[in-house]
């Protein structure tokens, strides 16, 4: 049992007097297995279908049922839709972390909670709105064994009808949650709903100041995770060989992708399948999967977390030397080791960018958002095969398996471009080819594929040491010929990867350096820091790796650049000292949160009056 | 006086290739290793099958063994890979492209330690593929280590006994569901040139376990895997000939004498008793001969066990029939129609 303190409070006095309207947040927490994600995914649709902005955050555990999980849903008229630390609106369904989470609640907050478990005895500052879920449950849910399933829409009901949520959109909500061909169940959950609603009508005083209002700001948007996101971006990128090892937070980005591939990349004149997804025996043989399909010419990918991106460092380093395209997916989790598999990080930053045994470094690509998860995914599989060298699209757990308000994607524009490939007719012009002689000056030899029908066409590749015509080698000048013309390379993949986005604020003396899902903290914070503190920030969001002059110009501009990482040891900024001069370095300064939650603005802002020594 | 030279014609398989065509680099093992004479067959077999070698895709892991892919099949791509990996590099490289003929050679270190995982799940999934374990026992490129595959009791050249059991990779392949597996010697020529020709022919996984002698660090008394040994204590199963799918099949053999098999590509597989009754195609009864002849300390070599009939890896999959490598982008992109209607499921 826990002990928790109760911290004695002014008590509520009377009526709150100013209404709170769309931007305050909800946080439900339950237990795991008991169908609640259906109940938040529901109550989280029906407020974007009100055309509110909204983000939902589940925090859950590494578990398949009875541990606590906790889904907070934030509304913001402003389209806030990163994390917002304070709850204003609890839904407590869970006996064991109840009290901690009442606790925990600013003054003033709601609490909609079970009946049985008196929460309303913890505190006298709070509203509180009991209700009896099993006698509700009872009379609309007759089978016994779908009660504890059903249970939850009952919070949907109470919740819609306090916060004036209109529930024809609920009811909708509902339907598309279910689909067509699960109409029974939707009815069954509807009955649930309105019984809540209902209860609440006939029962409740609303006293909280907490209230949703229709607005515009969602239509024609649509909600999707990260890892869907790349999913389709993978499969509108033409991946054709995909080789993969279950684990969290990126397994459901290759489950979406069977589900879209199986959809619609099946060839329609043969009924063959235009792709191979191959679930491998771990993540050793997954990498190793995506290299050897990459050097025989296919499209290929893997996808994995922190404890893969250990295992494929042998693999990495092949590809890397030996000169093979390949797309790895890193959907970050906390680490290191197990570390905390279902909370999120940007912990994999230094030993992604230089993974594998000797001198080794790899692009990255950042997405922040669905919409950069599908158009970046896609750039990236032109990129892997026009440098040919494996390459890694960074998201994580936050991005990748939280849903998200997004725009549609826009069909891609670009042509797929498979690179440097010399085919039969072209040995038949040239003569001939020496696999990694530079001819064009960026550092990228051409390549045949086997199966190239043609004398001149084979190349022998290996892990050890060759020449220029991938001839075996231990010539101290080959060595270093071959080690510089990859380092040339990776300077050529600079003038090319996706540029930083740049926000100048007019007389800025700080900035901001972020990337990934840290973005939306960050530009919320800059909005804090100027309404709250008077303090204009820059802001510049990385999209890839290696750095580019941009950000060199960038800190340059600023007195002092805060660097925002997800990690303790401040990764980000460690790749930067890996190549910037001193006189950069030392304007540098770090902005850290590593408690495996998804960053929010209050701690970057915090931080930054506490180091600007406001 | 004059004389006109006529030049001998030159000698040619059936698609007007020498065998030169099949020959790879100058081998860099040591002389008298087991590996260049399996190197020798393979360019033999290759060649008197008029396998087109641009076809032709080599896999090999990192030891001596894995050297040897350099030295032969000089037309091929060959990828030299990383300790033990090979089954999921050449899985990978198969599915981009179906219509290669995927050749792996490997070492007992290889195989039968680091990869001992990833040849399981090779041989679990049938991947249409040739793989050759070149088996002496020792790690040779490390100077002269047992392997997993030495013998119980064999001695090193220092003379320290390996204490530990051996495992035995074709019985392990065989538990494992493969659908070919046999074991050679690499001083058997007509033995190994039957077996390799046959797995060239096999639609699935082949399993060739070629006993191959380390001249250097393993070649001596008390050791298990030498030539002397091989000499007193193989025991051949049965005598194998080959006849490819383009030559006439005329020859009668007496009932009973022989079993014959007919490979995907309408090739045969002649298998002539000898002094024992041994059915390839009996899985329970290749464990039993297998035990039988460790328990005796023989090296039983032939075709263990073969299954025409198990779909491959790719079969299974449904691959498409054109290489997926270079499917048009019309075949790999969905259009505007196919992002419109998921956008659409996603408002």
């Amino acid at each position: 049992m826990s002990t928790l303190e109760v911290s004695p409070a002014e008590p509520l006095s009377g009526q709150t007097t100013h209404p709170v309207v769309n931007d305050f947040s909800i946080q439900v927490a339950t237990v795991n297995g008991s169908g609640s994600q259906t109940a938040n995914s529901v109550l989280m649709r029906a407020i974007f279908q009100m055309g509110i902005p909204v983000s939902g955050k589940n925090m859950f555990p590494s578990n398949i049922a009875g541990l606590p999980t906790w889904f907070t849903i934030r509304a913001s008229k402003h389209g806030y839709i990163g994390r917002r630390k304070e709850i204003d609106f609890l839904v407590a369904m869970n006996p064991e972390t109840a009290r901690e989470d009442v606790v925990k609640l600013d003054s003033g907050a709601a609490v909609v909670y079970d009946e049985p478990l008196k929460l309303n005895q913890l505190r006298s500052d709070l509203h509180f709105y009991p209700v009896p879920f099993d006698k509700l449950v009872g009379p609309v849910c007759p089978d016994a064994k779908l009660r504890k399933l059903v249970r939850n829409m009952i919070y949907d009901g109470v919740v819609a009808q306090l916060l004036s949520i209109d529930m024809a959109e609920v009811r909708q909500a509902l339907v598309k949650q279910f689909g067509k061909k699960k109409a029974k169940a939707a009815d069954l959950n509807w009955g649930a709903a309105q019984a809540g609603f209902d209860f609440a009508a006939r029962t409740f005083t609303k006293s909280d100041p907490y209230r949703l209002e229709r607005m515009n700001e969602t239509a024609g948007k649509i909600i999707i995770d990260g890892n869907s996101a790349c999913a389709l971006g993978a499969m509108f990128a033409g991946v054709t060989v995909v080789t993969w090892y279950p684990i969290t937070p990126s397994s459901s980005l290759v489950e979406s992708l069977i589900g879209y591939m199986k959809r619609f990349r099946m060839d329609p004149e043969t009924g063959q399948a235009t792709f191979a997804i191959v679930q491998a025996e771990d993540e050793l043989a997954s990498i190793g999967m995506a290299l050897g399909a990459g050097w025989a010419g296919a499209r290929s990918m893997t996808a994995t977390a922190g404890p893969g991106i250990s295992l494929m460092s042998e693999f990495v380093g092949l590809g890397y030397y030996a000169e093979i395209p390949a797309i790895i997916y890193n959907v970050e989790r906390v680490g290191p080791s197990t570390g905390l598999p279902t909370r999120t990080q940007q912990g994999d930053l230094l030993t992604t960018a230089i993974l594998s045994h000797g001198d080794t470094k790899h692009p990255m690509f950042f997405p922040c958002s669905p919409e950069e998860c599908f158009s970046m995914s896609i750039e990236a599989f032109n990129f892997a095969e026009q440098f040919q060298t494996p390459m890694f699209v960074m998201t994580d757990l936050d991005l990748g398996m939280n849903n998200w308000m997004a725009d549609p994607f826009p069909y891609p524009t670009e042509p797929i471009r498979r690179g440097k490939v010399l085919t039969a007719e072209d040995l038949d012009k040239l003569g001939g080819f020496a696999r990694y002689q530079d001819l064009d000056g960026d550092g990228v030899g051409y390549r045949t594929l086997p199966g190239t029908r043609h004398d001149k066409g084979s190349y022998f590749t290996r892990g050890s040491g060759h020449n220029e015509k991938a001839q075996y080698t231990e010539r101290e000048d080959d060595y270093i010929d071959n080690m510089d013309r990859l380092a040339h390379k990776f300077e050529a993949m600079r003038q090319r990867v996706p540029e930083p986005v740049v926000h100048i604020a007019p007389h800025a003396k700080i900035g901001f350096v972020a990337l990934g899902t840290s973005d939306y903290a960050v530009r919320e914070s800059c909005d804090q820091l100027k309404n709250e503190y008077d303090i204009e920030a820059s802001y510049l969001r990385l999209k890839a790796y290696p750095f580019t002059q941009h950000l060199i110009d960038f800190i340059r501009r600023h007195d002092r650049v805060y660097v925002v990482d997800q990690n303790r040891d401040a990764q980000l900024l460690g790749l930067m000292r890996l190549e910037f001069d001193a006189d950069l370095l030392a304007k540098l300064r770090s902005v850290r949160y590593y408690g495996g939650l998804p960053l929010d603005a209050r701690t970057v802002t915090d931080e930054i009056i506490k180091q600007e020594g406001k | 006086m004059s004389t006109t030279v006529t030049p001998p014609p030159k000698k040619v398989n059936r698609l007007g290739l020498e065998v030169l065509n099949y020959k790879g680099g100058k081998t860099t093992l040591c002389a008298g290793c087991g590996h260049n004479s399996i190197s020798e067959r393979i360019i033999e077999c290759f060649y008197e099958l008029g396998v087109e070698p641009h076809t032709v895709a080599k896999f090999s892991g990192i030891g001596c063994s894995s050297k040897s892919p350099a030295y032969f099949l000089g037309l091929s791509h060959g990828f030299n890979g990383v300790h033990g990996r090979m089954p999921a590099i050449a899985t990978g490289a198969m599915l981009a492209n179906r219509t290669l003929m995927g050749l792996g050679v490997t070492g007992d270190g290889d195989t039968a330690s680091i990869g001992l995982g990833q040849f399981m799940h090779l041989v679990r999934r049938n991947m249409p593929m040739i793989y050759v374990i070149e088996n002496n026992g020792v790690y040779g490129l490390t100077k002269g280590q047992f392997s997993a595959t030495a013998d119980l009791g064999s001695k090193l050249k220092t003379g320290v006994a390996n204490d530990l059991p051996p495992f035995d990779c074709c019985a392990l392949a065989l538990q494992w569901g493969a659908t070919f597996v046999a074991r050679s010697f690499s001083g058997d020529k007509k033995q190994l040139q039957a077996i390799l020709k046959t797995a060239i022919a096999h639609n699935g996984l082949s399993i060739i376990d070629v006993i191959s002698p380390c001249v250097t660090f393993n070649d001596h008394a008390g050791s298990t895997k030498s030539y002397g040994y091989m000499k007193e204590h193989e025991a051949v199963l049965h005598e194998l000939d080959f006849v490819p799918f383009f030559e006439d099949i005329s020859v009668e053999i007496p009932e009973g004498q022989a079993m014959d098999v007919q490979m995907h590509d309408g090739s045969h597989l002649r298998i002539r008793k000898l002094d024992r009754d041994y059915n390839p195609t009996d899985k329970f009864g290749a464990l039993q001969a297998l035990e039988q002849a460790e328990t005796k300390g023989e090296v039983l070599t032939g075709v263990l066990f073969i299954n025409t009939q198990k779909p491959t890896f790719t079969e299974l999959l449904n691959l498409a029939d054109q290489p997926l490598a270079t499917l048009p982008e019309s075949k790999t992109r969905p259009t505007a129609a196919v992002l419109d209607e998921v956008m659409e499921e996603l408002r």
